[in-house]
């Protein structure tokens, strides 16, 4: 197999939101990057998610991805107007504030209990988020079927376009002078003297340090750099209606209208293995529920519906991890990866170029899975 | 400018705009408009340009016009059927809550 003669300071295994945004990060600290993608054929959730950038209801078990969600929302103005600057395409961001509808008093009594918990343990710092009831709801947000009967809101909570936003980040890469590769599944990482070689179809390729960014492929990858990354998928299902004028002021966790008009429905969550089929039933059960949320909905035409693969821990909370018996390899897991593009970005990428994850990221390591079993 | 390559059905008539359009059974709306070199068929709900045909299949979305009342239909995916009243859409739908 021929030797790929430029070596960079990092490989990134992986060219979906997270390593890309890994990637973007590390470039704009001045490292030289690869990029090292599977092709059409990969599962990609990053191609088909909702693209909420989320913060409320994130880390109730887990303050530390509470506080980290935040710091990404906060992160996010900036990484907008980096990615608009550096790659000439603008994510589409916003952050009007998002709503969680609910749909009885016993959701809206047990979400306060949440939200009050919160409160205390993190000094109040973290969502934001309050309880509102349904008149304060009708003010923000006219047109709500019958059956909302509150919801919680929070101020940080914003959307992007997915889409965009992996375009953006692509080209911002090449504009900072990274190498994207094609076609290029990691077949096998190896030691290189104090670097490591990446194998794949295209030729291999060496660095400094390894980034393993490959979504579900990371949990056959982690084994060769001594790391263990359990991970499970979870099917989400969305749809998207026709152009309309604007009608929904601010993201839900229900729907989003985007910024050229569509409304976005979502989602499922589905124990269906590696599919991303779409299926009518699953359709139509989502529908029903936003024509219950919205009924403006209804008179809606949908243009196209899709299944996608959630890339989940066992316990749905990312893992960052750099390798105890492997310096300078890295696997990096979540479950939000655009909410969290703009800490992988510009907070993760920084301690990845510096070679050390900070102790603040920690109680991210998937040693916190040891007693668990993967499922 | 698009031409039939071939001239056999029996014809029908719908309107575009208001206006008489001559069609051949088995056409689709957008063929039918294509051939009477009516290609301008809405703006875009984002830009405000020009859009008409593209694809010509039902994946691209960009032949989008008002057919019956009823907006946002495929031209290309709908056939013409006598007295459809099909008209251009200028901007996104309004939604009435
Ligand atoms: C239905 C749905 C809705 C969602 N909604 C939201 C939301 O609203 N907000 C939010 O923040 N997040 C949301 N997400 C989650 C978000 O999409 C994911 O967190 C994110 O896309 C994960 O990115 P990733 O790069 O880790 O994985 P992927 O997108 O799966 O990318 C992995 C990449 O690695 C490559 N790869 C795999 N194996 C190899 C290999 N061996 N060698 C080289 N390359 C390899 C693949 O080609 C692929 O490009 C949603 C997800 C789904 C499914
Ligand atoms: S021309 Fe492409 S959908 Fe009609």
């Amino acid at each position: 197999m021929s030797m790929n003669e430029r070596a960079a300071d990092t490989l990134v295994i992986g060219g979906g939101l997270v390593g890309a945004a890994v990637a973007y990060g590390l470039l704009r600290a001045g490292e030289s990057v690869t990029v090292l993608d599977e092709g059409d054929v990969a599962l990609r959730a990053s191609r088909g998610n909702f693209g909420l950038v989320w913060v409320q209801s994130k880390g109730d078990k887990m303050h530390e991805y509470a506080r980290w969600t935040r710091g990404s929302a906060d992160l996010w103005p900036e990484f907008a107007g980096l990615l608009a600057q550096d790659g000439g395409i603008d994510p589409d961001y916003s952050k009007p504030g998002g709503i969680h509808f609910m749909l009885s008093e016993e959701d809206l009594e047990k979400k306060r209990a949440q939200l009050h918990r919160l409160h205390n343990s993190l000094e109040g710092q973290e969502y934001g988020a309050e309880i509102i009831d349904r008149e304060q709801l009708d003010a923000m947000l006219p047109g709500l079927g019958p059956d909302v009967v509150g919801a919680s809101w929070s101020p940080h909570d914003g959307h992007a376009s997915p889409l965009r936003l992996m375009r953006g980040l692509h080209s911002a890469i090449a504009a900072k002078g990274g190498r994207y590769v094609a076609d290029a599944k990691a077949e096998k990482v190896e030691r290189d003297g104090s670097g490591y070689v990446v194998r794949t179809a295209k030729g291999a390729f060496r660095g400094d340090k390894v980034v393993l960014a490959a979504g579900h492929g990371n949990k056959w990858l982690a084994p060769s750099v001594g790391l263990d990354v359990p991970l499970r998928p979870e099917k989400g299902q969305i749809i998207v209606t026709e152009r309309v004028r604007p009608l929904i002021p601010m993201p839900t966790h229900v729907m989003r209208q985007t910024a050229e008009g569509t409304i976005m429905v979502g989602d499922s969550h589905e124990d269906t293995g590696y599919s991303d089929a779409s299926t009518s039933s699953v359709v139509s059960d989502i529908a029903k529920h936003a024509v219950r949320c919205f009924p403006a909905l209804g008179q809606l035409r949908v243009v196209r519906t899709w299944g996608a693969v959630r890339v989940l821990s066992l316990d749905g909370f990312p893992i960052y991890q750099e390798s105890a018996t492997h310096p300078g390899a890295f696997s990096i897991n979540c479950h939000s990866g655009v909410t969290l593009a703009g800490a992988h970005a510009l907070a993760l990428a920084p301690m990845i170029a510096r070679g050390r994850l900070d102790a603040s990221l920690d109680a991210f390591h998937s040693r916190r899975f040891e007693h668990a079993t993967a499922h | 400018m698009p031409r039939r390559i071939d001239p056999e059905g029996k014809s029908i008539g719908f309107t575009f705009e208001g206006r008489p359009v001559a069609a051949r059974e088995g056409d689709s709306v957008a063929a039918a408009l294509t051939a009477a070199g009516l290609r301008d068929l809405r703006d875009s709900a984002v830009s405000g340009s020009p859009r008409g045909i593209f694809c010509m299949m039902g994946a691209c979305f960009d032949c989008l016009v008002e057919i019956d009342g009823i907006p946002n239909r495929q031209a290309c995916m709908i056939p013409v059927t006598e007295g459809l009243a099909v008209r251009r859409q200028r901007g996104a739908v309004e939604v009435r809550i």
